[in-house]
């Protein structure tokens, strides 16, 4: 059996894990084995070889569906290829160039498709702001409906007021 | 700097103490960040590698957390050096075959490790003796905080931060804990407790390797999920798991105790009688001897200092350890006799271990 990293040299090193009711085989050669830091006493890459071999795969079909050829990002030139052998992106644009692949892959992995944890405060700041004006912009138009124009015109005033004031962050990319 | 003369002395590290440390190791939270305008590590050019060592590691060292804290390229650190380092659960077996472009950067109580271009431009850990996965995210958390201040992180509203490996897209977070299950190996509980928290999405692995037969009965626990859960969520988790694990491994001790006692008593004096008369030991030996002695000693069977003089052998009976105690390099085969004559002399006083008296309805019966 040939290991199914390098594809070249035979496969000595046999793993088996269980994630839930899914059971993931691996074929590995020694030096890959160990370049993978599969004995990794720290023990969390073999997981990720794991499932980034899985997502090479989903990457595969995704593309071969849309029949874009390979994908190639264009910021860092990280190819699908590339991303079988390594079992890891290239740079933080690959997500979009590979999103579509990503996607069913991320959902077998992880508890949600959106991340809902911490996030940097700048960020955090200027989405509190977008919120707030989105908020405002809702009232205001319903209070023309209702014809509340004494309501409305504070709306406006708060939201001139706020909008006047240079954003708490500039808009970070996305 | 030295590392040897920073890290502690393992006989230092032996006597940390945390709750629940019969059982539990160690505690580990571990953010993965990576900057908006720099390729991953894995696939960067060295320049670009070099260059984003230059950004990180100064925000790092001005860390109040890190004020005194041992700083270095990987490039600068001996093959010797890192082993000790990886030994020490400080560094992963992946940043220590690294060398220029990669750095490292440990505080002075050797709770806090930032990994500079490991898989991810930044990977920082707080460790922890004993259950405190909390407080370990909250000193993580914290350094995060600052950081992000001084650096542009690559986040995305919908997949938050984003890491080289998917797995860890999100939060890029990862909460571990190291425990020492000798009961639940010899109750052959083992693969039933592994089996069932795999289905909680959780990962349970061997101190170095895959599966049930883990070196010295020690397990990691981790999560395996970081998107789509926030961190106190995962970390809750995890602690609800391990608060359980600890419930069987004493459970499963004080069965063994009651019902198969000479099992257990067994084990525990074969593995002094190795210890402390064998000549010729591998370190895997060591690890699985060192295990069922500190059992031993958690169930009373040896005197009060055994457990954190086995724990210091744990550490000292490694390859890294035991090399850098000689000045010639050692083989394979040398370093077996080594560490024999090691463990020997350092247990010459330990007396042979008694069954522990029977426990608690009368306290009063010694």
């Amino acid at each position: 059996m040939k290991c199914c990293v390098c594809k070249e040299r035979e496969a000595t090193v046999h793993l088996t894990q269980i994630a839930g009711d899914k059971i993931q085989k691996l074929d590995l050669c020694e030096e890959c084995a160990r370049s993978k830091g599969v004995n990794d006493p720290t023990g969390f890459s073999l997981a990720d070889l794991l499932l980034g071999l899985g997502a090479s795969q989903e990457m595969e079909q995704a593309a071969a569906a849309t029949k874009g050829g390979e994908l190639k990002c264009p910021r860092c030139g990280f190819t699908q290829a590339d991303y079988k052998k390594a079992g890891r992106l290239g740079c933080p644009d690959c997500y979009q160039t590979f999103a579509e692949g990503l996607k069913s892959l991320l959902k077998t992995m992880h508890k949600g498709p959106r991340h809902i944890g911490k996030a940097p405060e700048q960020l955090r700041r200027h989405l509190d702001f977008k919120r707030h004006l989105a908020q405002l912009q809702r009232q205001l138009a319903q209070a023309i409906e209702t014809e509340d124009f004494e309501q409305a015109a504070v709306l406006r005033d708060e939201i001139k007021h706020l909008t006047a004031k240079p954003a708490p962050a500039s808009a970070p990319r996305k | 700097m030295n590392i040897h003369t920073f890290l502690a002395p393992p006989a230092e590290t032996a006597r940390r103490t945390g709750p629940h440390d019969r059982i539990v190791l160690s505690s580990r939270v571990r953010l993965a960040r990576n900057l908006r305008d720099f390729s991953f590590p894995g696939w960067a050019k060295k320049a670009e590698r070099l260059t984003v060592v230059d950004l990180i590691r100064p925000a790092v060292e001005q860390l109040p957390e890190l004020a005194g804290c041992f700083s270095e390229s990987m490039d600068k650190l001996s093959a010797l050096d890192k082993q000790i380092l990886v030994e020490r659960h400080l560094i992963s077996r992946e940043h220590a075959a690294r060398g220029a472009g990669s750095a490292l950067a440990l505080n002075r109580e050797e709770t806090l490790c930032v990994m500079i271009n490991e898989e991810d431009h930044l990977r920082m850990q707080a460790l922890r003796p004993g259950l405190q996965l909390r407080h370990a995210w909250e000193a993580v958390d914290a350094v995060d905080s600052q950081l992000e201040q001084k650096l542009n992180y690559a986040f995305s509203l919908e997949l938050g931060y984003l890491t080289a490996c998917p797995t860890n897209l999100g939060t890029g977070i990862r909460v571990s804990a190291m425990l020492h299950l000798p009961g639940l190996v010899l109750a052959d509980q083992i693969n039933a407790i592994v089996q069932s928290v795999s289905k909680l999405g959780l990962a349970v692995r061997g101190l170095y390797g895959e599966g049930s037969e883990a070196l010295g009965n020690i397990f990691q626990v981790s999560n395996q999920r970081t998107l789509g859960e926030t961190e106190p969520a995962i970390v809750e988790r995890l602690e609800k798991v391990l608060t359980q694990i600890i419930e069987h491994e004493d459970n499963a001790r004080t069965n063994l105790l009651e019902q198969r006692p000479k099992i257990l008593f067994n084990q525990i004096g074969r593995a002094y009688g190795i210890l402390t008369n064998a000549h010729i030991i591998t370190s895997k030996e060591a690890i699985n001897m060192l295990s069922f002695m500190r059992l031993g000693a958690d169930l009373g069977m040896f005197p009060a200092t055994a457990r954190a003089l086995t724990d210091e052998l744990f550490i000292l009976t490694q390859p890294a350890h035991l090399q850098r105690l000689h000045t010639g390099k050692l083989s394979a085969d040398e370093r077996d006799l080594v560490r024999a004559d090691m463990i020997r002399e350092r247990l010459k006083t330990m007396e042979r271990p008694t069954p522990p008296p029977p426990p608690a309805p009368s306290p009063a019966a010694d």
